[in-house]
């Protein structure tokens, strides 16, 4: 068991936790992420850890509601536990001095960006950070990332904070006024399918993290598998970070809808379950991170 | 009970038959399958064996088990002496005697067998160790002195569990580190609950414990501990037995389409996170009722696979296989179980690729048929391509359910173990010591997947071994 020792919304449905996990944080690193259950009959989701603090023995996790493993889980407190944390998962990020490093993270995909954004500034880059959000509301980690970036931008689909547009848009901006050596995109499918494509043709290097279904998350089940380059990779223990340009998206997408209809079927209940105890938190919560990013 | 009885009338006895689930309504439900001897049937059993002077079934048996000793027990109707006997050599006999592959071990080396049908040694091997927990609950041995030595165990499958056992009899301290959030490995997430029930798992895990083994969940050795860190924090000795864990496809267009899965998925879902029982619990796996569902492969898992498949609800499930019948690897009561359930087995068959429709959904399968040539290197006949034989099948989900690789985390993070060319770990055969000291390995990590005993004997020689090793290092001091 896990205890809680802050649980906070930083946007609507997004919600941050401090979780105690001793052994976690203090071999945890950029990139790398831990499955939770959070009861006997829950499911094992993966979640990247945002941030650590190894003295403390503590790890944050950054989590959307959106299906009812999340939204269930942003109902819990500081104060409440976790039954199960497993971790750290998956290879770190892939850190050198590149030169100049953009770091994109898309909604709640910039929390899973600000780790390795962390490592690449340590790296010596020149550290950028591309931070996007539907509307001002939906934009996170602006004042972490300000604090370890060299530079922060953000756009709003709305226009509501920041530039007006995608994050696409900023990037071809500064790919055209200086020299850019790496790309790192997180967030939305559709948004790292993007980036993908307008790095390509300048023959930038680009990393994607990518949000399978998961299971156990150790190899052993092969359902986060992916195409890489034409070859399935096991994303839990090959990556979850690859080569942007090599990624075929489209099955990314088309798996992470395996269970639309059981997703759907599930939250429908947890919905029902939480109006009938008329709970003062029915509002919010998130589902797994992959249904987040790829919708 | 006959007080003297001649060979003669022993070898008259029939085999007796376990009452098991009628296959039309077992295979609505996930109930065990087999129902189990009575006590009557297991003495009339018992009778059967004629106590050999040599016995050769317990060559046959990679634990050692004192068969004929505790079956003479079982035939004067001391159960829980026949319990006991069983324990000296195997402290797991309720899930052996329901998983392990009796007719190719201790069974085909029984001397009634020669004539008539063997001894049912694994039936009774259960009965014993059912009777026991359920009598009286299961009872534990005592253990040597605490030599004060601390032993790390990776994984707590079949050959974890069972070094584990004898290591802590040997008086030495046992901490057992499992992956998953729940103990047993293969015997939970891939043996369904209709063959081995997981309270059955549990019971035996429980003895374990009550034994002093320590267990800790959710602990990926190579991640959240290396084999290094064990040692430096004070584990005089590890030995690995992560199971096989890295599933193989088929490498054919398609296996990305929605609906396609591992085996080890497939069962993961079901069995470890409760899918049949969704949405009470959270995990799902695809909805199999009133679909057509095919299983490729022919082994034990690929039973299990389909078997589950058919409680689900398909409507048509089958095996596909690209041998025939002759050489499939599943047990003969797999097989013979699935048929009764229904399922259906298309021999001779072999997948050249998934096609999906517009929204990357499974749709069919295109069935290449294929006939037997000469032997091959595994001495089965092999298979050979029937040009212009082919045809679409329909299908809503595919299991690919072909064996499994060595999982890549252990290899990743200890450089310094040596491994074959598919990443299985080296291990001195006798000895079951890898080439870094103080570390040992067993079971499907080492042999590529083979079956749940042969994991525990390996578990139980890496013990030995391990005593060996540590009561050498003691001397050297």
């Amino acid at each position: 068991m896990h205890k809680i020792l802050s649980a906070t919304f930083i946007a609507p449905d997004i919600k941050r936790f401090t979780i105690q996990a001793p052994k976690i944080a203090l071999k945890r690193k950029a990139g790398q992420f831990v499955i939770i259950r959070i009861n006997d009959v829950g499911e094992r989701i993966p979640l990247t850890i945002a941030d650590s603090d190894s003295e403390k023995g503590t790890i944050d996790i950054i989590v959307q509601g959106i299906g009812k493993t999340t939204k269930e889980l942003n109902t819990l407190q500081s104060g409440d536990y976790l039954t199960d944390v497993v971790g750290p998962l998956g290879k770190p990020s892939h850190i050198e001095n590149f030169g100049t490093a953009v770091s994109i993270g898309g909604g709640v995909g910039t929390a899973i960006a600000y780790p390795t954004a962390v490592a690449l500034k340590q790296a010596g880059n020149h550290t950028i950070s591309i931070i996007g959000g539907r509307t001002k509301e939906f934009v996170i980690l602006e004042d972490e990332m300000k604090k370890v970036c060299d530079e922060v931008f953000i756009t709003t689909d709305d226009g509501s904070y920041g530039k007006h547009g995608f994050v696409t848009d900023l990037l071809k901006e500064l790919i055209e006024t200086r020299k850019i050596d790496f790309v790192l995109a997180i967030g939305p499918i559709p948004m790292m399918k993007a980036v993908a494509e307008v790095t390509r043709e300048k023959e930038i290097q680009t990393v994607v993290s990518l949000n399978p279904i998961m299971v156990d998350g150790t190899g052993m089940c092969g359902g986060c598998r992916a195409s890489v380059d034409n070859k399935i990779v096991f994303v839990c223990v090959d990556g979850p970070e690859f080569d942007a340009h090599k990624v075929d998206f489209k099955t990314l997408m088309t798996r992470n809808q395996s269970y639309l209809m059981e997703e759907k079927e599930s939250l429908e209940q947890h919905d029902c379950r939480l109006n009938s105890l008329s709970s003062e938190q029915g509002s919010v919560g998130t589902s797994q991170r992959n249904v987040i990013l790829s919708n | 009970m006959p007080e003297k009885i001649s060979n003669k009338e022993r070898m008259k006895i029939p085999r007796q038959v376990m009452p098991e689930q009628d296959p039309l309504i077992r295979r609505n439900n996930f109930g065990e399958v087999n129902l189990g001897f009575t006590e009557e049937l297991a003495k009339m059993e018992a009778l059967r064996c004629i106590q050999c002077p040599k016995p050769t079934c317990v060559e046959g048996c990679p634990v050692g088990v004192k068969i004929g000793e505790f079956i003479a027990l079982v035939a004067d109707g001391n159960f829980l002496g026949a319990a006991e006997k069983m324990k000296e050599d195997n402290l797991l006999p309720a899930i052996c005697g329901r998983v392990c592959p009796q007719e190719e071990q201790c069974e085909i080396k029984c001397v009634v067998g020669k004539k008539n049908e063997p001894v049912a040694i694994g039936r009774l091997e259960r009965f014993v160790a059912d009777y026991e927990r359920e009598t009286v609950g299961i009872r534990v041995p005592g253990l040597k002195p605490k030599t004060g030595k601390k032993v790390a165990i990776v994984g707590s499958g079949p050959a974890g569990l069972s070094c584990a056992g004898d290591l802590i009899q040997m008086g030495y301290d046992v901490t057992a580190f499992e992956a998953l959030h729940e103990l047993g490995g293969v015997l939970i997430y891939g043996i369904p609950e209709f063959r081995l029930p997981k309270s059955i798992v549990k019971a035996e895990i429980d003895s374990l414990k009550t034994l002093g083994v320590e267990f800790i969940t959710n602990a990926v050795i190579g991640l959240t501990d290396t084999v290094d860190e064990l040692m430096q924090n004070g584990y005089d000795a590890v030995f690995i037995a992560v199971g096989a864990g890295l599933p193989y496809f088929l490498n054919i267009l398609g296996e990305n389409l929605n609906g396609v899965y591992s085996s080890n998925e497939f069962l993961t879902r079901v069995n470890l996170m409760k899918a049949y029982r969704f949405p009470g619990f959270d995990t799902p796996v695809f909805n199999c009722k009133d679909k057509n569902i095919a299983v490729f492969g022919g082994g034990n898992t690929a039973m299990d696979t389909v078997r589950i498949s058919k409680r689900l609800g398909a409507k048509n499930a089958y095996i596909i296989y690209r041998r025939s019948d002759v050489e499939m690897p599943a047990r003969a009561e797999e097989i013979h179980h699935a048929k009764e359930e229904g399922i259906e087995f298309i021999l001779l068959s072999n997948p050249l690729e998934f096609l999906g429709d517009e929204r990357g959904w499974l749709k069919s399968v295109k069935i290449q048929r294929m006939e037997l040539g000469e032997p091959d290197s595994s001495g089965r006949r092999r298979p050979i391509p029937i040009p212009g034989s082919d045809y679409i099948l329909p299908i809503d989900m595919a299991v690919i359910s072909i064996g499994n690789g060595s999982n890549p985390i252990i290899q990743k993070t200890t450089p310094d173990l040596q491994y074959n060319k598919w990443g299985n770990i080296l291990v001195d055969e006798n000895t079951m010591k890898t080439s870094k000291k103080g570390v040992f390995a067993g079971g499907d990590i080492v042999t590529g997947g083979a079956t749940v005993i042969l994991a525990m004997g390996a578990g139980r020689k890496a013990a030995a071994a391990i005593n060996n090793y540590l009561t050498q290092v003691n001397r050297i001091y």
